[in-house]
């Protein structure tokens, strides 16, 4: 597999990582501007959280930002459900 | 470059869309049974869809020298019609031996909710019993982690599942590693909005590697991109990837896996392409 040098990689990315912060910032901003209060939204609080993992240093951001979105798993999912296990 | 897109549901897109897949190096696809906007209301509206599938979408395919393969279900969409569901699934082997059929899909969860899983069991069961592939489909946005994981227990659970002979469908950062971890081969589809890009699609080839992956258009009748893959191919590219890795993702790992499926009766291209340019 190809491994290229990250002076590259950031050349490539650096036009286009800024254009989609300033998105970000705007929409943002948009948000602001209107008029009410989003303080009960709870994805208001998961964008929140998912700039926070932006900040971070671990190679795994995309992952940690997919989680923020997701419905919890739960392991007792068949209980809940009443759907039994199939075990053949 | 050939390439085979391995999901895509061409009963929702034009003859045109045919002739520029052509144009742009696809010689074969694969369309997956799936939600046509609305709850179908009898089990013969889908034996009237499985008839279009498996002989008016080839015919119209073959115009543009595109080989056509399917897969048949009802979708998760529509599985909260337990009865209706059952109907159906009592009738898809009317038509596995047709030509071109590779197997059950895409099945799979939608809401994550018990008649979902209900019907996917069944089908899973219908699916083992025909000895047929299976074509997942994983559910959309917030419920996707949760779904994906549900349908690996649902799978694992079963000692009768080869899980070389299951795809899982739409993965995305947080679901590939679950389902390469288990044995199942992973599609990615490229969206513009909703899951993967071409970028990241890409990184996630460089993050896992090309074993049992697959990239796919998923295009249908919503916001999509029937040509998404070349996107990838040109993407993978931009990189420096070596041909031979582009074309081990985008052509040789769909046959690989369809092989494995005695629907699949492949013409190649007369023309040969040099993997390792």
């Amino acid at each position: 597999m190809n491994v290229r040098k990250s002076a590259a990689v950031f050349e490539q990315e650096f036009l286009p990582v800024r254009a989609k912060l300033l998105e970000v910032a705007a929409a943002l901003d948009r948000l602001d501007r209107a008029d009410g209060s989003l303080a009960t939204d709870a994805r208001r609080a998961k964008i929140q959280a998912a700039i926070q993992v932006l900040l971070r240093p671990e190679d795994d951001r995309a992952e940690q930002i997919q989680l923020i979105f997701s419905r919890p798993f739960e392991d007792d999912w068949r209980k809940k459900l009443g759907v039994s296990e199939v075990r053949k | 470059m050939y390439y085979i897109d391995p999901h895509i549901h061409m009963v929702s897109r034009t003859t045109d869309d045919y002739e520029t897949l052509a144009k742009m190096g696809c010689v074969a696809l694969s369309e997956p049974a799936f939600w046509a906007g609305y709850d179908r209301g009898s089990v013969d509206g889908f034996r009237d869809y499985f008839e279009q599938l498996t002989v008016f979408e080839p015919k119209r395919a073959g115009w543009y020298g595109i080989q056509h393969f399917t897969w048949l279900c009802i979708n998760a969409k529509e599985a909260e019609n337990v009865s209706l569901a059952r109907e159906v699934i009592a009738m898809i082997p009317e038509f596995l031996d047709r030509p071109g059929v590779l197997g059950i899909g895409e099945i799979g969860l939608n809401k994550n909710t018990k008649n979902e899983a209900t019907v996917f069991l069944e089908h899973v069961e219908l699916a083992l019993r025909t000895d047929e592939q299976i074509l997942i489909h994983t559910p959309h946005l917030e419920d996707k982690y949760q779904g994906t994981r549900m349908i690996l227990d649902m799978l694992c659970d079963d000692g009768r599942v080869n899980r070389e002979r299951v795809l899982v469908d739409h993965v995305e950062e947080h679901t590939v590693r679950l389902v390469l971890e288990q044995g199942f081969w992973a599609g990615m589809t490229l969206y513009p909005v909703s899951k993967c890009t071409p970028a990241r699609a890409v990184d996630i080839v460089e993050m896992y590697g090309p074993e049992r992956l697959l990239v796919n258009s998923a295009g249908d009748w919503g916001p999509s991109k029937p040509t998404a893959v070349p996107d990838f191919i040109l993407e993978m590219r931009r990189r420096g990837h070596a041909e031979s890795l582009i074309r081990r993702v985008v052509y040789e790992n769909p046959i690989a896996f369809f092989s494995q499926s005695r629907g699949f009766v492949f013409n190649p291209p007369d023309v040969a392409e040099h993997a390792n340019v």
